[in-house]
């Protein structure tokens, strides 16, 4: 039980961070408007250069290997939503580290999904 | 510039892929990893032995290219739209495991834990309705 919470708190904070990281990155390179498979493949090479890329991917492989961890020792229902958690650790890092303003509207639904996530970590039995 | 249904349109087409893979991904990584058994982490000779378990196992590696689709997609979403918005819309991905789990792995789901999913995806439900971008477009 202790190392499957040690775990499920990597899948959520390295993930989070790795996600954040990737975003800031990818915003970098801007939006992308052409989806040939030529211009993704450069879309994808610029992303390459990005030193954020890089840490973001570190850290959501460190996330992948814990996921893969506790999938050994429980349930995909369960693992998959307790790591939805990351959802108030998201729409707290977008808005400090990204900028991005997060409405009232959107913490109601955080807090909901939140509160979702208790509902299935106490329905384990 | 892109119009705003346009930027809706192609932002919900790549949410939809992402909520297709990622759950899918996801399922299939949990078949290989019980085929193979749990983990213990005392045991650094154990760790290697699954290591080489894991490269064997080909639900791991369908569910590794499962994900990478996902990747892909979100990676796309992201560069125009917020991530608080991405990742909460995306998360529609966790009823759809709770039901591939249910139904494809067999996994028993109490009501609890049914109800949990529920509130999420109400929770999502509310979070989809915010702009897809509240930052300066440069």
């Amino acid at each position: 039980m202790a190392w499957e919470t040690v775990l499920l708190l990597l899948i959520v904070f390295a993930g989070t961070s790795g996600e954040l990281c990737v975003t800031r990155a990818m915003k970098t390179i801007g939006e992308v408007h052409d989806f040939r498979p030529s211009s993704l493949l450069r879309v994808m090479l610029r992303a390459i250069q990005v030193p954020w890329m890089w840490l973001g991917v570190a850290l959501m492989a460190v996330a992948f290997f814990s996921l893969l961890g506790a999938l050994s020792m429980e349930n995909v229902s369960f693992v998959v939503p307790v790591t939805a958690l990351s959802y108030a650790a998201g729409a707290l890092g977008g808005q400090v580290f990204l900028g991005e303003r997060v409405s009232r509207r959107r913490w109601l639904g955080v807090l909901l999904v939140c509160i979702g996530v208790t509902l299935v970590f106490f329905g384990r039995k | 510039m892109t119009s705003s249904a346009g930027l809706h349109l192609k932002t919900f087409v790549l949410i939809f892929f992402m909520i297709l893979f990622g759950p899918l991904g996801n399922v299939s990584l949990s078949k290989g990893m019980k085929t193979i058994g749990a983990i213990s982490l005392h045991n650094p000779a154990d760790l290697l032995r699954v290591g080489v378990q894991i490269f064997q196992s080909p639900f791991l590696w369908l569910g590794v290219l499962l994900l990478l689709l996902f990747f892909v997609a979100y990676l796309l979403v992201l560069s125009w739209a917020d991530y608080s918005f991405v990742q909460p819309a995306g998360s529609v991905a966790y009823a759809v495991v709770a039901l591939l789990a249910h139904f494809l792995l067999k996994e028993p789901i109490s009501p609890t834990r049914w109800a949990g999913v529920c509130v999420i995806c109400l929770g999502v439900l509310i979070v989809g309705h915010t702009s897809p971008r509240t930052t300066e477009h440069k």
